[in-house]
């Protein structure tokens, strides 16, 4: 039986931060197994995305809808989202002082897959993950975030991907503040657990295409002020890194001021 | 598992059971030159400890109640039974603890802890210990082990060289109340060189309703000597007050290795007045881990006087104060030698109300150059309630000194909450997280077995803190 329903569908999404609207009606699909890139420039909402299909209890969905695997998660807290196996890799994680990143994961692991690992398994995995992402066995001792360089955080955050096993990755300018060695591992790391889990979908949040030269998207979306723009394949980011997004800002403010006079019309009835 | 740190966050208090009275003398209620006599004669102290009572006793009256601090001013000396004898003999195998009395400690775990992990144990309940045992082969080492009352009776030119030299009665009002009425508690001297591995362990009980305890504590670290204590403290809840004053003086002596643990887990309607002070001179090391819980309001601020040459102190200070509860605590470092160095960490949680304060005394003598202190104070505060101050105080008067100070407040973010959140645990998994990373700096110089129990009971006490 082929399963039909699209891993993640989000439709027509807008989102408001502190009653400012961010997002202004995001649709996209994506299936199990695919890569897709969501690429724009900055304060295009790219970020804002990433929160709100997390759960991020400050991004007010004002209409629209995530849906999950068929299930409206739009409501759903964080918690309950990664239980359901979404997972975001920050672009700036939090530090958690005198919690070890050992005992945050054996903690996230047990709360987000609920299967009762052993010990021993969670010790062989964590190892195994570890030197996949070139982290030395000493990282698992430190504290979660605490004084980590942007490259470590980056790490650790694909780290926790890979140990949570999620069915949706969303990564969030995880290429960000990384330099090109580090992408490299970073990138190399993603592709090996996407070898591994082939049915794991991935959906890369960036400005840059750099990662992308590691990481091949099935499909790329441009975000450009709240909407995506445009979608298409692989060959989207190769027109991006030529052109850049200013094609792309100079059709979204033409759209911008025809729905500027929707929105009078609307108020005037 | 024995003196539990439990109950750390928890709204429900597990020790507050209260059983029947056992006694078989029990004090008038209220203070006078009367009681102190009577009490005296019953232990059948030598002439000079009566005097020192009494001297104690006008101090005690003498002196205001501290007008700083936390609010004192319910306390009622003429409601407080001082001296409540629980049985007429001190056992040394649980099996002859009055069977009252042994079920209370049973409950509490303390027989099991002792044997498990603990090199020795004092159980005192209401104002006499009435178990005391300690491991044979340190007994051998000549390791002695006292409850308070057998140390002086047994070893009195030792008693009578120290006790009262680290706080002098008048130090403070309840310094003076506890020099006045003092009884139980521990004597602890360790000879030369010997290096008691694993704790020695106390535990205190109160049961009595407006029982006032005044145990009294001794320990003499001899040259290069080294002991780790840790005591524990629970409770009956009732609706009227109850007093706790503890006068606990420590002794380390050159090169030696003093490591004292508190877990105060009183209940709410106790009044926690301690002084407690260390005296290290050169090369010792002494160690204050000090965990405030419970009570009504505890003002303590265990205090290290460096004394000589290379001599430490480190004080972790951790308090946490739920409803109704106001938690003044803090430590004190006096440098009076060079090259003397200390660090005063304090933690403190506050929910549902609760005050905590960090008060603190950092002081250094002039000539004492090249010494080094650092102080550093983190409240975290769980609701928009709750309240914390700090009231540091450093008096440098040498310029030779490397001294550092830190203080954060802080509140659980946002952002911390749904990044845990995001890794699937829920709001009050993911608070509980949070404080026990906050805790750890204390957590993680507590025995396994301790730190187990605290992040238990930590997760406990947090389920009822969302929403």
């Amino acid at each position: 039986m082929t399963d039909t329903t699209p891993l993640l569908r989000v439709e027509d999404l807008r989102v408001a931060i502190d009653g400012k609207p961010i997002l202004r009606g995001v649709s996209l699909e994506v299936r199990r197994g695919e890569v897709h890139a969501l690429m724009g420039p900055n304060g295009s909402g790219k970020s804002t995305l990433a929160n709100t299909l997390m759960g991020h209890p400050r991004y007010q969905v004002t209409s629209g809808q995530v849906r999950f695997n068929g299930e409206d998660v739009t409501r759903l807290t964080a918690d309950k989202r990664a239980k359901r196996g979404m997972f975001l890799a920050f672009q700036y994680p939090v530090a958690i002082p005198g919690v070890s990143l050992g005992n945050f994961l054996r903690s996230a692991v047990k709360a987000a897959r609920g299967d009762g690992m052993s010990a021993m398994d969670f010790r062989k995995q964590l190892r195994a993950n570890m030197e996949l992402l070139k982290m030395d066995p000493s990282f698992a001792g430190r504290y979660t975030n605490e004084g980590f360089s942007g490259g470590e955080k980056k790490r650790a955050e694909v780290l926790q991907m890979a140990m949570l096993r999620p069915e949706l990755a969303i990564m969030d300018e995880t290429d960000s503040g990384l330099d090109i060695d580090a992408l490299r591992v970073v990138a190399e790391g993603v592709n090996a657990l996407k070898q591994a889990r082939p049915e794991m979908a991935v959906l890369i949040i960036t400005h840059y295409q750099r990662i992308l030269n590691y990481i091949t998207p099935d499909v790329v979306h441009v975000l450009v002020a709240g909407r995506v723009v445009e979608s298409g394949g692989a060959e989207l980011v190769q027109r991006l890194e030529a052109e850049g997004y200013e094609p792309f800002l100079a059709a979204d403010r033409r759209a911008g001021e025809s729905e500027f006079a929707v929105g009078v019309s609307t108020n005037g009835r | 598992m024995a003196v539990k740190p439990q109950d750390i966050v928890s709204n429900e208090y597990k020790y507050g059971f209260r059983d029947e009275e056992h006694y078989v003398f029990k004090s008038q209620r209220g203070l006078s030159r009367q009681v102190v006599e009577q009490l005296s004669q019953m232990k059948g102290e030598p002439e000079w400890m009566l005097r020192f009572r009494l001297r104690a006793l006008e101090l005690f009256y003498r002196k205001p109640l501290p007008t700083w601090g936390a609010d004192l001013s319910d306390i009622n000396f003429d409601d407080i039974f001082y001296y409540v004898r629980p049985s007429e003999t001190r056992a040394r195998d649980w099996d002859e603890v009055p069977e009252g009395i042994k079920r209370t400690f049973d409950r509490l775990g303390i027989p099991e802890a002792e044997r498990k992990f603990l090199a020795g144990v004092s159980a005192q309940y209401e104002s006499e210990v009435v178990y005391h045992n300690i491991r044979a082969d340190l007994e051998k080492q000549g390791v002695l082990f006292l409850d308070m009352d057998s140390g002086l009776a047994q070893h009195p030119e030792l008693v009578k060289e120290y006790f009262g030299t680290v706080i002098p009665p008048g130090d403070n009002k309840f310094a003076a109340l506890n020099s006045a009425v003092w009884s139980g508690g521990s004597f602890i001297y360790v000879p030369k060189g010997v290096q008691v591995e694993i704790p020695l362990q106390a535990y205190f009980r109160i049961n009595t309703e407006n029982m006032g305890q005044f145990e009294r504590t001794l320990i003499i670290a001899d040259e290069g000597a080294r002991v780790h204590y840790i005591e524990g403290c629970t409770a009956p809840t009732y609706t009227t007050n109850s007093l706790h004053s503890a006068v606990v003086e420590l002794v380390a002596k050159k090169g030696a290795h003093i490591r004292y643990t508190t877990i105060q887990n009183w209940s709410g309607n106790v009044y926690n007045l301690v002084t407690k002070r260390a005296v290290a001179y050169e090369d010792a090391l002494v160690e204050w881990v000090d965990g405030n819980l419970g009570s009504k309001v505890t003002m303590k601020y265990p205090g290290v006087y460096l004394m000589g040459e290379r001599a430490r102190a480190e004080i972790i200070s951790v308090a946490f104060a739920g409803a109704g509860q106001h938690q003044d605590a803090g430590g004190k470092v006096i440098h009076a030698a060079p090259n003397t160095s200390s660090t005063i960490t304090s933690k403190s949680i506050s929910k549902d109300g609760g005050r905590t304060s960090y008060r603190g005394l950092l002081k250094v003598y002039p000539g004492c150059h090249d010494v080094k202190a650092f102080v550093r104070c983190d409240a975290l505060l769980l609701d928009e309630t709750s309240r914390s101050d700090t009231y540091p105080s450093i008096e440098i008067d040498d310029e030779r000194v490397d001294i550092g100070h830190e203080a954060t407040v802080s509140k659980i973010g946002d952002e911390q909450l749904f990044y845990l959140m995001s890794r699937g645990m829920d709001e009050g998994e993911a608070k509980t997280m949070i404080v026990n990373g906050f805790f750890e700096p204390f957590t993680k110089e507590l025995p396994m077995e301790y730190a187990l129990e605290l992040n238990r009971l930590l997760a406990l006490s947090m389920e009822g803190a969302v929403g």
